[in-house]
Order: C-alpha cells, then structure tokens, then sequence
C-alpha cells in the first residue's frame, strides 16, 4: 500500500524516526503555548524554510499536503473577516500551519518501515505486562494487509452493481463488504490459530 | 486470543476501506462518506472493548503515514487540526456505542438498539471532544465551535440509522459473527 512517505529525497529522511517526533513535540507544544504573533510567524517560516530546503518539487508536495486545512482557514478567514479582528484569524491560521506542516515534514520523510520498527521497540517493554510485544505489529501488518484487498472487493462488488442497475450503489455496499470482513477475520483467525498463533516467539511475520 | 485479533484488524480495514470508497451524496447536496459509518459499526458488532481497539488500531496506522483518512489524509499531521476531537472522540464513540449495545439489547430488535446506541456513541459521545477540539484549535467558544458542528449532524443521523440495519443483517447472516451478542 502506498504511504505518505515523499519519494523526494532529503536530508531530513536520514533523521532517526524517534529524533523527528520527539522534536515535532517539543516545537508543537511551544508553538501552541505562545500567544506571541512574532514567535508564532517564526515558526511558521522555520517549517516553510525547512520544506524549501528539501527542494522546490519537495516543498510543494509539502504544500499539497495542507489541503485538509482549506476548509478551516476559510471558515476562521470569513469568521474574523466579519468580525474585523484580521491579526487573530492570521494567528489562529499561522499556528495551525506550523503544527500541521512540521508533522506532514516527519511523515513524508518517515518511511513506514521505520515507524513500525519505532512502535515495535516501544512495546517491547509490554513483556513485563504479560502481553505479547509483537501484538502491535502484528496487527498493523494484518490492517495493512487487507485494505487492499478490501478496496478490491469493494470495486467488485460495485462493478456488479453497476451491471445490473443505473443507480449508484452507495450505502448497499456496506452490508456485503461488513459480511466479508468477518467472514475474512475467521479465516484469519483459524490461519493464525493453525500456524501456532500469536504467542510463540516464531520470526515469521505474520 | 486469535479470533479477537483478527477481527480487530479486519473492523480497522473496514473502517479505511468504508471512508475511501466514493461518497454518498445527501439529499441535501453535503457530501459524507461511510467512515463514521465505520467507527459505528466496529462499536455495534464487535462490542465495546475491541470495537475501540479496532479504531485505535486504525489512527495507529493513519499516524504511522498512511492515507486512510476519508479523501485520503493521513499521517502524523492530522491530529493537529482542528478534526483532531473527533479523531480522539472515535475510539471513545465506538466504545460508548458497543457498550449500549451490549447492555441495551436483550430482547428488542437489533436494529433499533444499534441504532439507537449509534446515535449515542456515534454522535452525542462523539461531538463532544469533536466540539472541545475545534473551539481549541480555532480559538473559538464552545458555543460557536457547537455551531460549525452542526451541519454534521443529518447526515450522521442516517449513518446511525444504517448502521442498525447493517447490524441487523449482518446478525441474520453471521449470528455468531455479532460479537457484541455473544
């Protein structure tokens, strides 16, 4: 499945995944603390410099990435518009930039291996709890699995819909592809079951 | 052990593929897609603990940089907008909607107590960190953060409505299947 991860090269993707989320953290939290405009517009040209530094083509894959903001920055433009308070809307609007375009930085330089590498090391500590550390991983590559063949499923399905009536087929999809899914997980389950399941500290992958 | 894991992860699939299949359009012309259909769902037939863990499954893959947000977001990025409520909100509605549904059903029509734990779980439980994130991160009061929620909530009205009657079928195919039952 594809990521997020840029196939761009940077220098920040030689970063440890850790060192980049710690550091998202850090400056998040500052920057959501300061109501300073000077610090917050700072900041905001920190991350623009940091995505500009990576290349043009690079920086405007990071612009891309701000799409989900659209809709809230013309809800808080038209909001302080009426309102006539123009340097708190371009606050509220420059700090959700920073926070927003600083955590796309780790995730488009982040490759997934890494992250999951990252979540892996952080439960093993779950032994002493009694619960099996490779868990997590274990489920995320179940998810990462299936969605594809899921989304397959789910364009046959419409496929066949669409074969057999003009209207789109919209909720009455939900149904079979929810029967599938579970009919999936007993599969999945008597496979895990029947290769020793999840306990055994075999190094297969699931 | 096996079977809770596997249907926690393929309810987190679903969650993906619900919110990346094309969007059903209202009546009213607002455009929704079947992703909170999704969270409603994992509450409704897995119950409420591993109904929540299927979400929480889910944001853990969108937070490692998957796209599978509706419209194809993702990535750490998306729990510094102002939608971050409703994401903290998922697994806490999934949970209160597996919950009622678990408590709630002892004879009376699967339908109407899922439907009726989705509108509890999956809207009343729901928009209340949804609102709290918004008023937060816009710097809004509740009041005015509540006002942008609502154009919302018709169209989760009929997600609610669908997810009773999905549970419900889905119980007459797969009785064993409705975890929340069993």
């Amino acid at each position: 499945m594809l990521s997020l991860t840029s196939p761009i090269r940077t220098p920040y993707h030689a970063l440890r995944a850790s060192t980049k989320l710690l550091a998202l953290c850090v400056f998040t939290l500052a920057v959501t603390l300061s109501g300073d405009p000077r610090a917050v517009w700072g900041a905001a040209a920190l991350v623009a410099g940091l995505y500009l530094a990576g290349g043009l083509r690079f920086a405007a894959a990071g612009l891309r990435m701000l799409r989900p903001l659209v809709f809230f920055v013309a809800i808080v433009a038209l909001w302080h518009g009426i309102l006539g308070e123009w340097a708190e809307g371009a606050l509220v609007i420059g700090k959700l930039a920073a926070a927003f375009g600083l955590a796309n930085l780790v995730t488009m330089t982040t490759r997934l291996d890494d992250m999951i590498a990252l979540v892996e090391r952080v439960a093993a500590p779950l032994a002493r709890l009694g619960i099996e550390p490779r868990l997590p991983a274990l489920s995320l590559a179940l998810v990462m699995r299936f969605v594809p063949v899921q989304l397959q499923r789910a364009a046959a399905l419409g496929e066949a819909w669409r074969a057999r009536s003009r209207r789109r087929p919209g909720w009455r999809l939900v149904t079979p592809l929810a029967l599938l899914a579970i009919d999936d997980a007993e599969h999945v389950s008597d496979a895990l079951r029947a290769r020793g399941g999840v306990r055994p500290p075999a190094s297969s992958k699931g | 052990m096996e079977r809770n894991l596997a249907y926690v992860a393929l309810f987190a699939a679903l969650i993906a593929v619900l919110g990346l299949i094309p969007k059903i359009t209202l009546m009213s012309g607002v455009p929704i897609t079947a992703q909170s259909l999704g969270i409603m769902l994992c509450g409704t037939v897995l119950g409420a603990r591993r109904g929540a863990l299927a979400v929480l499954l889910f944001l853990g893959l969108v937070a490692l940089g998957l796209p599978l947000l509706a419209g194809g977001r993702g990535g750490i990025g998306v729990f510094f907008t102002p939608s971050v409520g409703y994401l903290i909100g998922w697994p806490i509605a999934a949970y209160a909607t597996g919950w009622i549904t678990e408590r709630f059903g002892a004879g009376k029509p699967l339908a109407l107590t899922a439907g009726i734990a989705s509108v509890i779980g999956g809207i009343v439980v729901l928009y209340v960190p949804g609102i709290i994130g918004m008023a937060a991160m816009l710097d809004k009061t509740l009041p005015q953060a509540s006002l942008l929620a609502l154009p919302f909530i018709p169209g989760d009205l009929v997600k609610a409505v669908l997810a009773g009657l999905v549970t419900a079928a889905l119980a007459r195919a797969r009785p064993g299947a409705v975890l929340s039952r069993s």
